[in-house]
């Protein structure tokens, strides 16, 4: 693969009920990463925009925030999925040749809709819709099969919730950062059965944009480019009973795509940091597994371990992960952004001392259908 | 079939009275309007040749499935094409009304827009003797607090099918023999 670097980099603060209208969140982004790359809109020729018409309230939607991404008089196109999707895309156009630089914008505004509703309509209308399920009932099949499976109990799943809750105080866009204990979460109401509501994510608005660019475009940003290494997409069966709920073999085909093209042979000792889409607490876990972070089943002993905390061999979700700010099809990309700034020493609180390799991951569909792998690097090739 | 045509009166019905995307109510936060509406858009949907039999079998009290007959495996419900192997399914075969609960959960949460039954109850995927793929449902006339992974379940047919999924109403735990 030819090198293509992110250049730029702009979030807003997540939270619920924001009051900007979905061109003012995603302007605020889109100037924030042209800024972060020192570049003005005349040096971007491609634009990629994330929507999603039931989230929205609106068909073709994304013709609300093309202007606001920069659209007019440029190639604009659009992905209805999640973040890392529609970066997918961004670089894939990159490596075409035929653009210098690609913004790629996602926002999202939650709060607006109903969140249950509307998750439910993602299931078959034909068949299962009429079940009621949503993101967090559907959820809990996996969470029990895979808990069943393995042995993976409550407490380690409320682990991730207390690390993640912690790391997100040191993070400004963060939803939600909470000191608690595995107690807390223990004793959280129960929603659907083993999840609680401490094990879930927020309800977020937000936005989020990046700036990809050619090599040679990139050694001409302001900042220092942080290099696609690797990255691959997989996609598992759309209903939950064809598919292994124990085991997410989408996530290990792309991680492990997404590794050879980066060099990587040992993840867990390669990669610095990582930045994984915890939707809820025992996704980590699992996410750990697919990833090959650890083996199948072990992803409880992980977290145990303290391994995955600040300060700990591998740092996962320094930001606060997805359970501290869940804007939807944006929080991929948000890992993403995450990872650069890590790479480029600008975390923060949250920064992870002399990180190399980071590793990005979003997922799209009911218990995680398809799953996208980035892994960046601030060293060249 | 006088039932099936009053429904489709019913659904003629309702899209004569297709209301488009409303403002009804203005709101101030924080110094700025919100607007609230409501979008109520009227839809429809062939179920198409695979799920029609489905549901067809299920007025029978029987669950058929569609075999692969490359990965040899009985998908239920039944689909056109295999995820796996791209095959055009075309074998149709019966399967059991009983079967296995592979995995489940107990909503606490109250939707009553959205859930069928009311809260606490139960979700489950079930895998039907002779299938090789688990269904979601719901889990009815069971002690919600001893359900458990490997227990076996039996379809409750409705009495009046109505050609779509919930023409199983639900599962319930079969009693074992020397149950008590």
């Amino acid at each position: 693969m030819d090198k293509v670097a992110i250049i730029g980099v702009g979030q807003t603060r997540y939270e619920r009920g924001n009051t900007k209208s979905f061109a003012e969140l995603v302007y605020e982004v889109t100037r924030k990463a042209l800024d972060d790359a020192g570049l003005e809109l005349d040096n971007i020729d491609n634009v990629v925009t994330t929507t999603n018409d039931f989230y929205d309230g609106r068909t073709i939607a994304c013709m609300a925030v093309a202007e606001a991404s920069g659209s007019y008089g440029r190639d604009a196109t659009n992905v209805e999925g999640d973040g890392t999707l529609s970066a997918f895309y961004g670089l894939m156009r990159t490596l075409s040749g035929v653009y210098d630089a690609t913004i790629v914008t996602t926002h999202c505004k939650m709060s607006e809709g109903n969140p249950r509703k509307l998750f439910n309509q993602a299931f078959d209308p034909i068949y299962d819709r009429i079940l009621g399920m949503d993101a967090i009932s559907s959820s809990a099949l996996q969470a029990r099969a895979y808990m069943d499976r393995y042995g993976v109990t409550e407490e380690q799943c409320a682990m991730v919730s207390v690390k993640n809750h912690a790391n997100a105080r040191n993070n400004p866009y963060a939803h939600v950062a909470l000191e608690i204990t595995i107690d807390d979460v223990m004793k959280s109401p129960m929603l659907a059965e083993p999840i609680k509501r401490l094990d879930i994510s927020p309800i977020s608005d937000g936005a989020c944009a990046i700036i990809l660019a050619t090599e040679e475009r990139a050694r001409k940003s302001a900042k220092k480019p942080v290099w696609v290494r690797g990255v691959a997409h997989c996609t598992d069966a759309y209903r939950l009973g064809e598919r292994d709920l124990t085991y997410s073999a989408a996530l290990e085909t792309a991680a492990k795509k997404a590794y050879k093209m980066a060099g990587i042979r040992n993840p867990f000792k390669q990669i610095d940091v990582a930045e994984v889409y915890d939707a809820f607490s025992y996704m980590e876990l699992m996410w750990y597994e697919g990833l090959g972070f650890c083996d199948r089943g072990k992803g409880g002993k992980l977290v145990e371990s303290g391994k995955t905390q600040m300060g700990g061999e591998l740092p996962v979700n320094p930001s606060g992960g997805v359970l501290s700010a869940h804007p939807v099809q944006v929080a991929g990309l948000a890992r993403i952004a995450e990872a650069v700034l890590q790479l480029r020493g600008e975390a923060g609180g949250r920064q992870v001392p002399g990180a190399k390799t980071a590793l990005a991951h979003g997922i799209t569909g009911i218990c995680g259908q398809t799953h996208c792998v980035w892994v960046l690097s601030n060293e060249e090739a | 079939m006088a039932g099936a045509s009053q429904t489709g009166q019913q659904l003629a019905k309702e899209g004569s009275r297709m209301e488009n995307e409303t403002t009804f109510e203005i709101q101030e936060k924080d110094g700025l309007l919100v607007h609230q509406g409501v979008i109520r858009v009227p839809y429809t949907w062939a179920a198409g040749e695979v799920a029609s039999r489905f549901y067809a079998g299920l007025r029978e009290k029987k669950v058929l499935g569609l075999r692969c007959p490359a990965c040899k495996v009985v998908l239920v419900p039944p689909k056109k094409v295999c995820h796996r192997c791209f095959s055009d399914l075309t074998d149709w075969v019966e399967v059991g009304d009983e079967g296995v609960l592979q995995t489940f959960t107990v909503v606490h949460y109250s939707e009553p827009d959205l859930h069928p039954v009311e809260a606490p109850f139960a979700y489950g995927i079930i895998k039907l003797d002779g299938a090789d793929t688990g269904m979601t449902h719901l889990i009815g006339e069971a002690d919600i607090k001893g359900l458990k992974a490997g227990m076996r379940l039996k379809a409750v047919f409705r009495h009046q099918p109505q050609g779509n999924y919930l023409d199983i109403a639900y599962f319930k735990p079969i009693e074992e023999a020397n149950h008590g």
